[in-house]
């Protein structure tokens, strides 16, 4: 990756290995004298922050994997015998599934930090597209888990979102039957889903690797969004990044230890202490929080192939972001309209996501539309168009004068 | 290989080509036994039928009983459920077929309680028709289990079934 490579091995163990795999110079490199943009503040913690809830999907993933067992017949009691009797059970089951919620709670963070100071701006399109591919992992990892309690939620829900592909024209059911392995969701479901589930971590990981990778060629974007030009204008990672991204950690910590040993229910649903039952749906089905925006536009379209269509086009319009908006201009900072529209476009989506929680009846549906009328027009109007109307602030000359002031040294 | 002018396939492009095409022929079939894999296995397709006892179902209830893991609705329908059936006209259905094609045997009515938007099981007796209510998106049945509002695109799928002699009934 780019960067000084000052590395220079000391010990004889090190001079040896460098030799052969220079990998300590590499990491020397990434994550001790990279220069960062001097200006970051907290909104750039939160890529240690996901790169450590990952770490930690993981290591109590595996730790409940020694104990779940993935059989339709079994697995709602074995998620039981993980909360009473396996030692510690309780604490890694509550820090698994919260840890989910916070997982998504963090990459939403981040991804509006990106959208905020158009970080997915050329030349970090494939940055932020390998973000998107993360992002969609990550949803396709969430559904997948949320299926293994097989819970009266784990079971509709899956039945839900695996139906949404019978949608699609002609071979729909086909493709359903084929993700069911039967004729409905049951045995074979879940089996596989178990596999994927613990399958697509790894392929996160993979991925993340690369996100990196592609980060590191350009270097992190900043709250100014101009590039950096001078060694003025950066800090080596290490301390300066290190430190101030283990304090962000540190505090998301605390709400995340808050979750699990406080209110390790809030954010689940009661009818999954209820086992799957195939032949009663419950009387209002709603996925994990993190879906609800979407899942309220796919209830807002009264047609099924165009709800379809119109959810996954959500999401993936996301990647196209670099190319939709049309302003020079990266931050939001310099941008007075962009600004109010960003925050108009994060009421829309916290509006759609609190119409997905609600049943789908009266005034919930009308507002569903409006909402979701609001949500494409930010990508298809605001994002090509406003460029035309606005005027950006002045920017300035670079990220030292912006932090220290240029004519007369300010705050510094 | 720029002076190269031939325009006559020589030799070595054949064998280019025939090389390629057996290679990809050979790994769309290593491909496809993964994917088929996950195609319903030998005991599932096997799933035998379902018998249902006909006499224990009372005018007006709907039974629910499981075949191939899914639930079927079997209704007894009450003689003002199939006249509401009967009088509506095909112009007003979504997906148009009469009562007569839902229910040969009218007081029967046999059908798939798989709503057909995304595969919730519809609640009997309710909605405005009086037939089914899907409470996941709002889709709502008439009382031959036709879609009348909401997002589901068909009318609840009828399995294959047969009237057996003593009052009984096979599904599959
Ligand atoms: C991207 C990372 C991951 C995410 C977002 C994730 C998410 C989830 C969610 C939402 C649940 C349902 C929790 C509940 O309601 O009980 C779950 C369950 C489960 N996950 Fe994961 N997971 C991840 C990684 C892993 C990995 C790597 C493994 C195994 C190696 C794993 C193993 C399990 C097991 C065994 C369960 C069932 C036990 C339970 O329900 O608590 N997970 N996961
Ligand atoms: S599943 Fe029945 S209305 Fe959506």
């Amino acid at each position: 990756m780019s960067g000084p490579s000052s590395y220079v091995p000391k010990s004889g163990f090190t001079k040896w290995l460098d030799s052969r795999l220079p990998i300590l110079g590499l990491v020397h490199a990434s994550f001790i004298t990279f220069p960062n943009p001097r200006n970051l503040n907290y909104w750039w913690t939160f890529g240690g922050i996901l790169s450590f809830m990952l770490a930690a999907q993981i290591v109590t993933g595996v730790a409940l994997a020694m104990h779940y067992v993935p059989n339709s017949g079994l697995a709602f009691a074995s998620v039981e015998h993980i909360m009473r009797d396996v030692n510690y059970g309780w604490l890694l089951r509550y820090a698994h599934s919260n840890g989910a919620s916070m997982f998504f709670f963090a990459v939403y963070i981040h991804i509006m930090r990106g959208v905020y100071y158009g970080s997915y701006k050329a030349p970090r399109e494939v940055l932020w597209i390998l973000g998107v591919i993360i992002y969609l992992l990550m949803m396709a990892t969430g559904f997948l888990g949320y299926t293994l309690p097989w819970g009266q939620m784990s079971f509709w829900g899956a039945t839900v979102i695996t139906s949404l592909f019978s949608a699609i024209p002609l071979v729909g059911n086909a493709i359903t039957t084929w993700l069911w392995g039967g004729y409905a969701v049951d045995d074979a479901t879940l089996n596989r889903f178990y596999a994927l589930h613990y399958l697509l971590p790894f392929m996160i990981a993979a991925v993340v690797v690369l996100h990196v990778w592609a980060l590191h060629v350009t270097g992190s974007n900043n709250p100014t969004g101009i590039e950096k030009q001078s060694s003025k204008d950066t800090l080596p990672f290490h301390p300066y990044f290190t430190v101030k991204d283990g304090f962000g950690l540190v505090c998301f910590l605390i709400l995340y230890a808050w979750f699990v040993f406080y209110i390790p229910n809030y954010l689940g649903d009661a009818d999954n202490y209820i086992q799957a039952n195939p032949l009663q749906t419950p009387p209002h089905i709603v996925p994990e929080w993190y879906y609800l925006p979407f899942y309220a536009i796919l209830r807002s379209i009264p047609s099924k192939l165009g709800g379809v269509t119109c959810m996954f086009g959500a999401i993936l319009l996301f990647a196209f972001l670099p190319w939709l908006d049309r302003s020079p201009v990266r931050s939001a900072n310099y941008r007075p309209l962009f600004r109010i529209f960003f925050w108009l476009f994060v009421a829309t989506v916290i509006g759609l996501g609190y119409i997905g929680s609600q049943p789908p009846e009266g005034g919930f549906i009308i507002a569903g539309r409006i909402l979701t009328i609001s949500y494409f027009a930010f990508f298809f109007l605001v994002l090509p168009l406003l460029p035309l109307f606005e005027k950006p602030k002045k920017l300035p000359a670079s990220i030292a004068e912006s932090v220290l002031g240029a004519p007369a040294p300010g705050k510094a | 290989m720029a002076e190269s002018v031939s325009v006559e396939p020589t030799r070595r492009d054949f064998l280019f080509i025939a090389t390629g095409a057996v290679g990809a022929i050979g790994a769309a079939s290593a491909v496809w036994p993964l994917i088929d894999q996950m195609n319903p296995d030998a005991s599932t397709l096997a799933a035998a039928s379902t018998e249902v006892d006909l006499s224990h179902i009372a005018e007006g209830q709907i039974l629910t009983v499981k075949w191939r893991g899914k639930p079927v609705f079997v209704r007894h329908r009450t003689a003002k459920e199939i006249a509401e059936a009967r009088a509506v006209p095909l112009s007003e259905l979504r997906d148009p077929a009469t009562d007569e094609q839902r229910a040969p045997h009218p007081e029967w009515l046999i059908v798939i309680g798989i709503c057909t938007h995304l595969g919730c099981v519809p609640l009997g007796h309710q909605g405005p028709y009086g037939g089914w209510f899907c409470p996941c998106h709002g889709s709502v049945y008439d009382t031959a289990a036709r879609i009348r509002q909401g997002p589901a695109p068909y009318n609840l799928y009828l399995p294959p079934y047969k009237f057996l002699p003593d009052n009984k009934l096979s599904i599959g």
